[in-house]
């Protein structure tokens, strides 16, 4: 298990995370106290990566240039 | 008809210019005629003079004729000529009076087709693969779940919005759009801002910078897609530390830029696809993961459950376990009480077979027996019967030694009697009593001399008489000094 807390985690390493941690439990070798912890945990991560994938926002802009090119900021991109 | 004949006369009919007049004929008979030219060439000699302007050759196998690009219009190329470029140039011809030269005036240059493009591509391909710009070891790992990203190309058509689309499908993101000339001679430079504009954004600044970069151009010619060619474009791409997926043009539309970009895509749709994951999958995927855990945790639950029970239906009742060991008590305690008595009476047994033969009569025959026997030998143990042997000894010591003494004396005398009739008989045989009756003995040198010549010899005689003997005279001390004369001369030889 990695240090790093599931709340600062990617959704790629909670994804990996969680498979190990599922990997683990189900091989069924682990004590009971540990598989409770295991559980816990998977089910951290779980939460981890459905929030990751709430984040399903879409939200489109461009780069507004000025004259010279140089970016000065954003406008949404509407009706695509 | 004399007009016919008069034939020598015609020069002299015919107007005279002057040099300027018929140079400026010459001028204004060439541009009029030639002010608009397509001129296909191969470029030979390439001079770029500070001035700006750009005076090159274009030449075939026979012939050449100069070229001159202004500096406007050289600022404004978007293929920059090189030497040895098969090109169509297009302008005007021009004439330089001053010089009696013409030159061509390029508005415009172009590869000549696709043929020349390509050698020029392959040439690129070939530098920039040497330096090792497109090496898979440069390649960067894509994000598998980008939260935003750039895309640069065209803000307007098709492509912008199949990528948009096929995100929208996939996982929602941010996008942001860096708008750029997907084509002419703004495109290359435009890109090559936009992928270092995207760079150097600051994470979590005001405009969020893009976890991967997406460059894409829809199909088209080959002289469309060439700003996707272009050196600084691909350099762009290799130094970009974002991630970035490159999609120009077509399948089958190879650009430089998708050398050095970190994946290819063969379509903008297809950036789509690899710039993110298909998010109901991902759903489902965690709804899988979280099942699998619960079942996990549950069967291993359950699992220790059956094992417990088990375990404690093999576990025997404590009645039953106790029940052994009563019954294997209650026997050993019912044997004790007769195994002690049994153990008692057979040591008394023992004790009475040992000690009923330990009477006190025994002991006393036992000390009489030996009593008697002592008496026995002390009584044989007698001093008289010893004394009287010791008497008899004697007397028969007495006897024997009488006899013997008796015996000896017979022996000593009988021995004496014989030696001396031994001696008279010797004294009778011997040639001394001869010597009483007057005869002599001659000895010389201790020999008895029955000889007259052994005498004669002899160094000395002796007469033994009856009473003595008597030396006399020999010969033998001269010939003993005799012989020792003799004997000198020998050895004085020698000396």
């Amino acid at each position: 298990m990695s240090d790093k807390p599931v709340g600062e985690m990617s959704f790629e390493e909670a994804m990996a995370a969680l498979e190990k941690v599922v990997g683990d439990l189900e091989r069924g070798d682990v004590p009971l106290e540990q598989s409770i912890k295991l559980y816990e945990r998977g089910a951290e991560l779980k939460k981890r990566c459905e929030e990751k994938l709430k984040e399903a926002e879409e939200k489109v802009a461009a780069i507004t240039l000025d004259g010279d090119g140089n970016p000065v900021g954003t406008k949404p991109v509407e009706g695509q | 008809m004399s007009d016919l004949i008069e034939d020598d006369a015609k020069g002299d009919n015919a107007p005279e210019f002057s040099v300027t007049e018929l140079s400026g004929a010459i001028k204004r008979v060439i541009e009029g005629e030639f002010g608009h030219v397509r001129l296909r060439g191969e470029i030979g000699r390439v001079a770029r003079p500070r001035s700006g302007h750009l005076y090159l050759d274009l030449k075939d196998d026979r012939s050449v004729i100069a070229g001159v690009i202004w500096k406007g219009v050289a600022a404004r190329l978007t293929t920059q000529p090189e030497e040895g470029m098969e090109v169509i140039a297009t302008g005007r011809i021009t004439t330089f009076g001053g010089q009696s030269k013409y030159q061509i005036v390029i508005e415009d240059i172009q590869p000549a087709g696709q043929g020349a493009l390509m050698a020029m591509l392959e040439k690129r391909k070939k530098k920039l693969a040497a330096e090792g710009l497109f090496e898979d070891a440069h390649k960067r790992e894509l994000p598998f779940l980008p939260d935003v990203i750039g895309v640069v190309t065209s803000p307007s058509g098709a492509v912008i919005r199949d990528i948009l689309h096929r995100l929208r499908e996939r996982f929602p993101r941010k996008v942001l759009i860096w708008p750029v000339a997907v084509q002419g001679a703004a495109c290359a430079p435009e890109v090559v801002r936009a992928i270092r504009g995207f760079n150097a954004l600051t994470p979590g600044g005001a405009v969020p910078r893009p976890d991967v970069l997406i460059v894409a151009r829809g199909g088209g010619s080959i002289e469309d897609l060439w700003g996707f060619n272009e050196e600084e474009v691909a350099r762009a791409a290799f130094a970009s530390e974002i991630p970035l997926i490159s999609a120009v043009g077509h399948e089958t539309d190879t650009t430089l830029i998708d050398f050095v970009s970190d994946r290819r895509a063969p379509t903008p749709s297809a950036a789509a696809e690899i710039a993110v994951p298909v998010r109901m999958d991902l759903l489902a995927w965690v709804d899988g993961q979280s099942s699998r855990l619960v079942r996990a945790l549950t069967g291993l639950v359950s699992q220790r459950g059956q094992r417990l029970r088990d375990l404690s239906r093999a576990m025997p009742r404590a009645e039953r376990l106790l029940d052994g060991p009563r019954q294997r008590l209650d026997t050993w305690a019912d044997r004790l009480p007769a195994a002690l008595v049994r153990s008692v009476q057979l040591r008394r047994v023992r004790l009475s077979d040992s000690a009923g033969g330990l009477r006190p009569g025994l002991l006393r025959r036992a000390v009489q027996s030996d009593a008697r026997r002592l008496r026995d030998t002390a009584a044989r143990m007698n001093l008289h019967a010893l004394r009287a042997d010791l008497r008899r000894r004697n007397t028969d010591l007495d006897k024997i030694s009488r006899r013997f003494h008796a015996a000896a004396q017979r022996q000593a005398e009988d021995w004496r009697k014989r030696l001396d009739a031994t001696e008279r008989l010797r004294e009778t045989l011997g040639y001394e009593a001869t010597l009483a009756r007057g005869y002599v003995v001659v000895w010389g040198d201790g020999q008895v001399q029955t000889r007259k010549a052994s005498a004669e010899k002899a160094s000395m005689l002796e007469l033994q008489f009856a009473d003595g003997r008597m030396r006399i005279g020999g010969r033998a001390p001269a010939r003993k000094a005799k012989r020792s004369d003799d004997t000198p001369p020998e050895q004085g030889s020698l000396l």
